[in-house]
This record gives C-alpha cells, sequence and structure tokens, in this order.
C-alpha cells in the first residue's frame, strides 16, 4: 500500500499538469482539482501508512491503546481537503461568470492582454462615485 | 505568553463581521473600515513596545504546549510586518472611502479587505507551516474576490490568471508542507529548526528547500516566476492594486526570509547562491519590462518584480547587514510603491486615463501632486535623502562587505534604470503637454483640496509622503530596530528558546 500509493499520487499529479497545460478554460481548472487531489494523496502517504488502533481514547483511560495511528496527517488532509473545495467553487464561478462576460473558454483569445485598462475604471461623476462599467 | 498576539488577527476579523453586518449602509462600512484599521494599529503599537523591551513574544493557542498546539510568535521581523501593514491597511481604508464606488462597498469590499488583512498578519505572526499555509489560503481568497469584484472584462481576465497560478503555487506549498512532515515528523517551526539540522539526508532538505523557493517564489514573484503579476495587477482599482502591489507579494518575501533563515541553512553555499541568481535576474527583468510600457500602473508593477529582486539579495547574503538591508527595503519599498500606485489613481481621476501618452499637463495645473510623485519616485530610485536611499546604502554595503561585487554592480544599474523609468512618467504626464483631446473637462479646474472631495486622496498619499521623508531623514531608529530583527533572524536559537523553552 505504501509503495503504491507514491505512484498513484504521482500518475494523478501528471495528468493534472498534462491538462493545466491545454487550451480550453475548463480542463485547465479540472487540471488544478487533480493536482490537489494527488497532493492530498501524497500529504496522506508522506504521513506514513500504519495499520493500528483508532487514535480514540476509551471510557476511563488517559491514552489511547497503544500502538495507535497518527490522527495529524488526516487532520492535515481535512483542513486542505475543505480549503481546496472552497477554492474550486471559487474559480468555477470565475470561469462561468469570464465566460458569460467575454463568450469564450478559450485561453489563447481569453487571456490576451487588455487593451485598454483605463476604460475599466470610471470618470469622476458628479458625486464622484460612479458605476461599474460592465 | 502573550495575549496581545491575538489582536492583529481578532480585530480585523471582528471589523469584517460589524462590516458585513452593515453592508447596505456605505457610510457605516466606511466608518467601521477606519476605525478597525486604527485598532490594528494600536494593537500592534502595544505588542511592538512589548517585543522591543522583552524580546520575543509567544502566545501558545488553547494552551496547547508547544510543538503540539498552534503557536504565534512575535519577533521584530513580524513586528515590522505587522506594522507596515497596519499603516498600509488605514491609508487603504481611507483612500477607499473615495476610490471604492458604491456598488463594490455592497458587495462586500471592506470586509474583504479586513479579511485579506487577517490572512497576512496571520502569516506574520504564526509559529506553524501548515498553519501558514492556511493564513496564505486566507488572504488569496480574500485577494481573489477583491481582483474580481466589480465584473469588468480586464478584471476577469487578470482575476483567471492570477487565481490559477497562485493555487498551483499553494499546492506547492502545501506538497513542501507535507515532505517536512514526512522527515521530521513536526509542523512546529521552531521544532522544524530543531530537528531539520538532524536529518541525514541533506540533499532531500534542500530538495524541500527548492520546493518552498518555488512555492514562496510564485507569490513573491521572483524571476521565472513573475509573468502572472505584471498581468493582473493593474486591473482592479487603484486602492486595490495599492495594497496588492505594497503587501501582497512582501507576504512571500517574508515567508522566504523566514523559511531560508530558520529552516533551511544546512547547505547555504547551495541554496543561497541560487538565491543570489535569482536576485539579480529579478531586479533587471523587472526594471527592463517597465521600461518598454507605457501604462502608468503596468509601469509599477514590473517595478515591484524588480525590487523584490534587492530583498532576495539582501536575504542571499546571509549577513547581518544584508538582512537588515533587505528588511529596511522591505518596509521602504511597500511604503513607496503603493503611494506611487495612490497617485497613479490620481492622476486617473484627473485626466481620465492610465496610458501615459494620453496624459499631460499635470505639473503645469497640479504642481503639488507633482512633488508628492517626485518623493515617492526618487524614493524609489534611491535618492537621499528619502527612505530608499538608506535601504538601498545598506544592500550596497552588504554587497561590498562580503566581496559580492557583480551583484552590487546589477543592483545599483538597475537603480538607475529604475530613475529612467520614473522620468518617462514624469517627462509624459507631468512635463509633457495637456493632450488635445480626450481630456475630461474637469481638468485643470477641479482643485486638489477644495469641492469634489478629492481631499480624501490626497491626505492618504500626503500621509506616506510625510512618512518617506521622515525614515530618510531620521533612518538611524529604524535601522536600529531592522538590525535587531537581522540578529534574531541569524541567531535561531533565540525564537528557538522563546517558543519551546529552554532545551
Amino acid at each position: 500500500m505504501e509503495a503504491l500509493l507514491p505512484v498513484i499520487a504521482g500518475s494523478i499529479f501528471a495528468a493534472g499538469v498534462y491538462l493545466l497545460l491545454k487550451k480550453g478554460l475548463i480542463t485547465t481548472i479540472i487540471g488544478i482539482m487533480l493536482i490537489s487531489n494527488s497532493v492530498n494523496l501524497a500529504l496522506f502517504s508522506l504521513g506514513r501508512v500504519t495499520r493500528e488502533n483508532p487514535p480514540l481514547v476509551a471510557n476511563g483511560e488517559l491514552i489511547p491503546a497503544t500502538p495507535f495511528a497518527n490522527p495529524l496527517p488526516q487532520a492535515l488532509i481535512l483542513t486542505a481537503i475543505v480549503i481546496g473545495f472552497g477554492l474550486l467553487a471559487f474559480v468555477l464561478a470565475l470561469a462561468y461568470r469570464s465566460y458569460k462576460e467575454l463568450g469564450t473558454v478559450d485561453q489563447d483569445t481569453l487571456l490576451k492582454d487588455p487593451e485598454d485598462t483605463s476604460k475599466a475604471i470610471v470618470n469622476v461623476t458628479n458625486d464622484n462615485r460612479g458605476k461599474i462599467n460592465r | 505568553m502573550n495575549g496581545l498576539l491575538i489582536l492583529p488577527i481578532a480585530l480585523p476579523l471582528l471589523t469584517a463581521t460589524l462590516a458585513l453586518i452593515f453592508r447596505n449602509y456605505s457610510s457605516i462600512q466606511r466608518w467601521i473600515g477606519v476605525a478597525g484599521m486604527v485598532a490594528i494599529l494600536m494593537s500592534v503599537a502595544a505588542l511592538f513596545r512589548d517585543v522591543y523591551v522583552d524580546g520575543i513574544q509567544v502566545l501558545q493557542l488553547g494552551n496547547w504546549e508547544a510543538p503540539f498546539g498552534i503557536t504565534l510568535v512575535g519577533d521584530m521581523l513580524s513586528m515590522l510586518m505587522l506594522g507596515i501593514s497596519a499603516i498600509m491597511g488605514l491609508i487603504i481604508a481611507v483612500y477607499s472611502i473615495y476610490d471604492i464606488d458604491k456598488e463594490r462597498e455592497q458587495f462586500g469590499y471592506y470586509p474583504l479587505l479586513h479579511i485579506l488583512l487577517m490572512g497576512v498578519n496571520g502569516s506574520f505572526l504564526t509559529g506553524d507551516i501548515f498553519n501558514m499555509y492556511v493564513w496564505f489560503e486566507v488572504l488569496l481568497v480574500a485577494s481573489f474576490i477583491l481582483l474580481a469584484l466589480g465584473n469588468s472584462k480586464n478584471q476577469l481576465q487578470g482575476a483567471l490568471k492570477y487565481v490559477i497560478i497562485n493555487l498551483f503555487s499553494s499546492l506547492i506549498f502545501l506538497f513542501g508542507v507535507a515532505m517536512l512532515y514526512s522527515i521530521t515528523g513536526s509542523l512546529n517551526m521552531a521544532d522544524l529548526a530543531l530537528r531539520l539540522p538532524e536529518v541525514e539526508n541533506v540533499g532531500l532538505v534542500t530538495t524541500v528547500a527548492m520546493i518552498f523557493l518555488i512555492a514562496f517564489g510564485i507569490k513573491a514573484a521572483i524571476f521565472p516566476l513573475f509573468f502572472w503579476l505584471p498581468a493582473s495587477y493593474h486591473t482592479p482599482p487603484v486602492a486595490i492594486s495599492a495594497i496588492f502591489g505594497g503587501l501582497l507579494t512582501k507576504v512571500g518575501v517574508y515567508a522566504l526570509i523566514r523559511t531560508f533563515t530558520l529552516l533551511f541553512t544546512q547547505d547555504v553555499g547551495y541554496t543561497h547562491t541560487i538565491l543570489l541568481w535569482i536576485a539579480g535576474f529579478t531586479m533587471v527583468t523587472g526594471v527592463l519590462g517597465a521600461a518598454s510600457h507605457y501604462e502608468f500602473r503596468k509601469i509599477l508593477s514590473f517595478h515591484i518584480v524588480s525590487q523584490i529582486g534587492y530583498m532576495i539579495m539582501g536575504l542571499a547574503f546571509n549577513t547581518k547587514l544584508g538582512l537588515m538591508g533587505a528588511i529596511f527595503y522591505v518596509l521602504h519599498n511597500i511604503l513607496a510603491k503603493s503611494n506611487l500606485f495612490l497617485i497613479s489613481g490620481i492622476a486617473q481621476r484627473l485626466t481620465g486615463t492610465f496610458e501615459l501618452k494620453q496624459m499631460g499637463g499635470l505639473y503645469k495645473h497640479y504642481p503639488f501632486l507633482a512633488v508628492l510623485f517626485l518623493i515617492s519616485a526618487f524614493a524609489l530610485a534611491g535618492f537621499p535623502p528619502l527612505s530608499g536611499f538608506w535601504a538601498k546604502l545598506s544592500l550596497v554595503k552588504a554587497g561590498l562587505s562580503i566581496e559580492a561585487y557583480v551583484i552590487t554592480a546589477v543592483a545599483i544599474l538597475v537603480g538607475l534604470l529604475t530613475l529612467f523609468s520614473m522620468t518617462k512618467i514624469w517627462m509624459s504626464a507631468f512635463w509633457g503637454p495637456v493632450p488635445e483631446k480626450g481630456v475630461p473637462d474637469h481638468f485643470g479646474k477641479m482643485p486638489l483640496f477644495g469641492p469634489g472631495n478629492l481631499y480624501i486622496m490626497v491626505l492618504p498619499v500626503m500621509a506616506i509622503a510625510g512618512l518617506i521623508i521622515l525614515i530618510g531623514l531620521v533612518a538611524q531608529p529604524l535601522l536600529e530596530v531592522c538590525l535587531i530583527a537581522a540578529e534574531q533572524l541569524l541567531n535561531p536559537s533565540v525564537y528557538i528558546e522563546a517558543v519551546l523553552g529552554a532545551q
């Protein structure tokens, strides 16, 4: 198991990088997602995979029954998964919004340098508080 | 144990929550925003006193003994970074009153600004490497939304680049943390500093160091990894550009300084030589990029990259003088750089554009603004008697004292090229003739102080310009404090003892 996990994590990472380099925005995001999962897996295997007692303290005891498994890597992964999930949701929303505004998911046209950035911000209006230029 | 250490993190959270409650009342939000920043500044001042008098302050969260719980550590470097971030926060909060429109305010600009500051302060204070990853994510999420807030096309384009590259760097960071945990079985930075020298496989530790270099390098925008910065930092409103340009890259620099003085000092000959090369290339490419652009904020964005090189250079020297110079440079640069961004915002309000070719006549109609620009631009280039002079002087001195002549020569040359870009802005925007068409009606008629309320934007700029001059004229106290910070960095045993107790 401990030998298999790094191979799996590495393969997923490679697949993620491949997708990351593709033109479509959605494939890029899936690539990031895969890399995120592979890093989580790596975190899991780097924290040592062991088959021991669950690290739960029984009634009336002060420490769990030894030898017990290390719960910390799983706590770390859980944190990482939650953060990754939130970020993914945000990126998807951003991608959707970009598609709506710019009409494409092809990164070559999508990410072309904005021609005139000055128009993004409004001029001074009467009450000096302009509207966002859509 | 010093309970005050939680305040720079808790206060922004509290302010953000309050601002969120009043999200439909712009004026209340603005005052909450400013008041919150003042409160943070006061708490940092109190903390600074404690650290200055009693040395490194530590708080074990939840009363879990280190290295088992999360530790907050305030050493001199953290204090200086906290101080400058609090000052910048206050300046930006005031500037935003005018700069940020109602729509952005109602979609949570002020709460996000404070969450951003919470993430920044958290990364400066934490003594736990995984916790640092979490704080990085907090500040990243806030910055993502701030960058995209408003949904203009340019912003979305900039935000996409920024978000994807930063997600990738966070994942590399997380992988580095996993490697560290696997090698040492610990995440507490003081504990790591104790255990890493005992690792027999030095090559493995150096590999991890390089992983961290890439992760923090992307965030700090160092040489081969900086392309996202000039592509995104000029898209949001100026107040946001300014706080990003001033603070966010410096969080990456802080993380580099922290890890490469505390954790990765096993193979200095290898790691710090790489840092030195990176520093040189970062300085040169940044300044050349700036020379080739004609958009106010793009020029400034490339200069951010160039200036990062100086800080990395000081870190790469790994001497007391070098680190002191690097820290001083960070502080000075945050002030000068943000101020230039803020001035670009005022110039845009007056001329209606950020394109230098369509600007002109600012010197004739707004001489005071021209003076403010000159102060910041000369500080950036390193003219005496402004803050940048002392920053560059100490770095050059550090370079000469360890006979690193080539990199020192590069640093001085880049200083000259910086002046070239600043002159370019000066020649067209300030001295150039007023363009024949496309000038807004209020140009030349709207005073800086008076009707139109432009003074809300000018006052923060004046405050920073004043600070730059003050640091330039009375540099000694700040240099001494930076020296204390450098001494603490070069002597990690003080840090370790403060966190873990006497060994």
